[in-house]
């Protein structure tokens, strides 16, 4: 089992970092009126971490026992049936999955599950019924339609089913569902606290670490617990006893992103335009999500222009990446991105020095 | 056995009021609407306005005081048009529902109407005029203040919860006109710190960006030095707070800044809606708090507004 996983806290008590949050969560579920809650923060700041946990507070040990269920929905789509197949995760107390998947089919999953969830009760030995609890992961990639459609489901059955929904980015949820929900927001863990995490898991795996070591692992991870966790153990796997300017090897496709700058600043022409083109298509194929290679790019641009071009840089980036949103293939807003990279480069080199 | 949940409603749910006489505020929706009911002369209506300011409760208030408790099963049919599954379902539903209710006049001569539409909307200006015109329009305004005031008041009551003047402010100021935003607030407070709560609780509850954030960002921008914004952004990014949440904070404190002329501000305020646009289209947060930045930098360091290259 790799170390993220195998570090993974399992209970609220346990957490190494957002401890404040956790224990708020505890708060939170010791009456049986919570709220829908909306998770949301950075990529690998430990979002779904809480929630696992969270359930298991809720739910006790039997939220652990997961299947996974590559489940066949038959939807009623107007005039036609469509059948829709979609992976969930789930024990007896809650489902988990990510709707997104469905592409623009999403809307139709997310209601048929609720309604089936809420037939589906369960029901205590007083006669009691309960409520389940639906985990919908990626909810910023819901359409909009989708979105619309979970707003008065969310309402109507609020005593059956507490959603958790999480997101990285909740600036693309939108207002009326941010409104149905208690918004909990989890941020990237300080370098620190990284640290902090990367020196238990040497403690339990009985490794000496050098000093300034895990600092460097930590400061390399963009505050991506997730990240540090992977490179430590890649670290782990290349050499072992740690020295202290080891080398902390970045991941392949940044490798790539590098090269692709260096490139472009060497030479603008159509011939390389050309040449790069090969390597953008590599890099999605590899399922590089192309708003991630945009922004590594331009990261490894700004380290190496002059402050006047970076603004009109940075501008291009994100004109470029906000119509790769609106269009279909993403290859043509990233190479159009480069190709007006390298016509503002020239001119700039040309007029400094002719 | 697992442990069995037992469930109760959410404060939102638990406070909805039943009658139409209760939706605090909005007067003109309510007198226009008991008006009716009373001589049940009851046209198709069409309620649009902001989240949380009391459309579907009105709607669900007044079938509910139009049929009563065990009428209400059988003769009111919601539906929700985005989850529509195509205009042709809606269609065949509305016709079995009004068969349904043709049934239905046979037997109880005292009800006389077939099928009343209520249409419920955030904007307005996405309905189509044919549908809007054959309506009833009703706004429903952000709720003021004071009214939110006095509705949380009644739940704080309810509940036995304390809350002194500055917390009741900051209440009603971050929830923006959303009622069932101070609701949810309000409760999460009321879990986490106990029945005595403060205006800096329900800060924490709320994911508004504490101030400093926003002072650090524009500061970064007055300086000219682009790195320096561009290290506030990621850190705003790595924080988590929403790049939405995050424009409009800037957008007050570019608004009330004394120091800039209308020129600048103007600059500024211009690109604030442009990228939030984008963020609605879905672009990336990261890079458009970054434009975003950089323009702003521009305009308050007086630089050119057209790109050199
Ligand atoms: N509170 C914590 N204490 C200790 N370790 C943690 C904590 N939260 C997360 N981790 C570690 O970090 C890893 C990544 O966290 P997690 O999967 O929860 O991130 P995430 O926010 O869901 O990321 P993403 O948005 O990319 O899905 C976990 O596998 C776990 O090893
Ligand atoms: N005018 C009001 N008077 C009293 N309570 C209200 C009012 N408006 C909202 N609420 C509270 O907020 C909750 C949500 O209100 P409601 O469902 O009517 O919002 P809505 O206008 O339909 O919003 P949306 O556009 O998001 O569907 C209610 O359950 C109630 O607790
Ligand atoms: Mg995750
Ligand atoms: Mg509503």
């Amino acid at each position: 089992m790799l170390w993220v996983d195998k570090y993974r806290p399992k209970t609220l008590d346990q957490v190494l970092v957002h401890q404040d949050v956790a224990q708020n969560l505890k708060k939170l579920v010791t009456e049986q009126d919570c709220p829908h809650l909306l998770f949301y923060g950075p990529s690998g700041s430990g979002k779904k971490t809480l929630i696992m946990a969270l359930l298991r507070q809720i739910f006790g040990s039997s939220a652990e026992k997961v299947k996974v269920e590559n489940k066949t929905w038959k939807v009623d789509a107007g005039s036609r049936t469509i059948d829709l197949e979609l992976t969930t995760l789930s024990s007896t107390n809650h489902v988990e999955l990510n709707p997104s998947d469905a592409g623009f089919q999403d809307r139709y999953i997310v209601q048929e599950i609720i309604k089936e969830m809420a037939k589906n009760r369960p029901i205590d030995t007083k006669g009691k019924k309960g409520f389940k609890v639906l985990v919908l992961n990626e909810v910023d990639k819901l359409s909009r339609e989708a979105q619309h459609s979970l707003r008065r489901t969310m309402e109507k059955y609020s005593a059956y089913c507490r959603l958790i929904l999480c997101c990285n980015s909740s600036s693309k949820v939108s207002e009326a569902i941010r409104s149905r929900c208690l918004n909990v927001r989890i941020n990237a863990p300080t370098e620190e606290q990284i640290v902090k995490v990367l020196e238990f898991i040497a403690k339990k795996e009985r490794l000496q670490i050098p000093s300034g070591f895990a600092a460097r692992i930590a400061e390399k991870s963009s505050r991506s617990l997730r990240r540090a966790i992977l490179s430590f153990e890649t670290c782990r796997v290349q050499q072992y006893p740690f020295t202290s300017n080891q080398i902390i090897p970045p991941m392949d496709w940044e490798e790539y992103i590098f090269e692709i700058a260096s490139d472009i600043m060497k030479e603008q022409s159509p011939k390389r335009l050309y040449q790069v083109r090969h390597k953008l298509y590599e890099l999605l194929v590899n399922c590089i999500p192309p708003e991630i290679i945009l922004k590594r790019l331009l990261f490894e641009l700004l380290k190496k222009l002059d402050a006047e071009l970076k603004h009109e840089v940075c501008h291009w980036a994100a004109y470029y990446e906000h119509r790769m949103r609106l269009g279909q293939k993403a290859i043509f807003h990233l190479e159009a991105f480069v190709a007006k990279f390298m016509s503002i480069y020239k001119a700039f080199l040309i007029a400094a020095f002719g | 056995m697992a442990p069995v949940m037992q469930s109760s409603q959410p404060w939102v749910e638990k406070y909805r009021p039943k009658q139409v006489k209760d939706v605090a505020h909005q007067d003109e929706v309510v007198r226009v609407l008991t008006n009716t009911l009373e001589t049940t002369s009851c046209p198709h209506m069409l309620f649009y306005g902001p989240p949380g300011t009391g459309k579907t409760t009105t709607a669900l208030a007044i079938a509910h005081q139009l049929f009563g408790p065990e009428l209400y099963k059988s003769r009111v049919l919601e539906l929700n048009a985005s989850d529509d599954r195509g205009i042709n379902v809606v269609r065949t539903k509305i016709k079995d529902f009004a068969a349904v209710a043709n049934a239905l006049r046979r037997t109880m001569e005292t009800y006389s109407k077939v099928t009343r539409f209520f249409f419920i909307c955030n904007y307005i200006s996405r309905i189509i005029e044919p549908l809007a015109s054959r309506c009833a329009k009703f706004r429903f305004k952000p709720l003021s203040e004071e009214i939110m005031t006095s509705r949380i008041l009644y739940i704080c009551n309810e509940e036995g919860l304390n809350l002194d003047a500055e917390a009741l402010s900051t209440l009603s100021s971050i929830s923006q006109g959303d009622l069932r935003r101070a609701i949810t607030y309000l409760q999460s407070a009321a879990r986490l710190f106990g029945s005595s709560i403060s205006s800096k609780d329900l800060i924490s509850v709320s994911g508004v960006i504490p101030q400093e954030f926003v002072e650090a960002l524009f500061a970064a921008c007055k300086s000219g030095n682009f790195d320096l914004a561009n290290k506030e952004v990621n850190n705003v990014i790595a924080e988590g707070y929403p790049v939405s949440q995050m424009f409009s904070q800037l957008f007050d404190v570019i608004v009330e800044a004394d120091d800039l002329s209308d020129e600048q501000k103007a600059r500024i305020c211009r690109k604030l809606g442009e990228a939030d646009k984008c963020l609605v289209d879905g672009a990336d947060e990261y890079l458009q708090l970054l434009d975003v930045s950089g323009n702003t930098m521009r305009a308050l360091c007086n630089m050119s507004e057209e790109f050199s290259y």
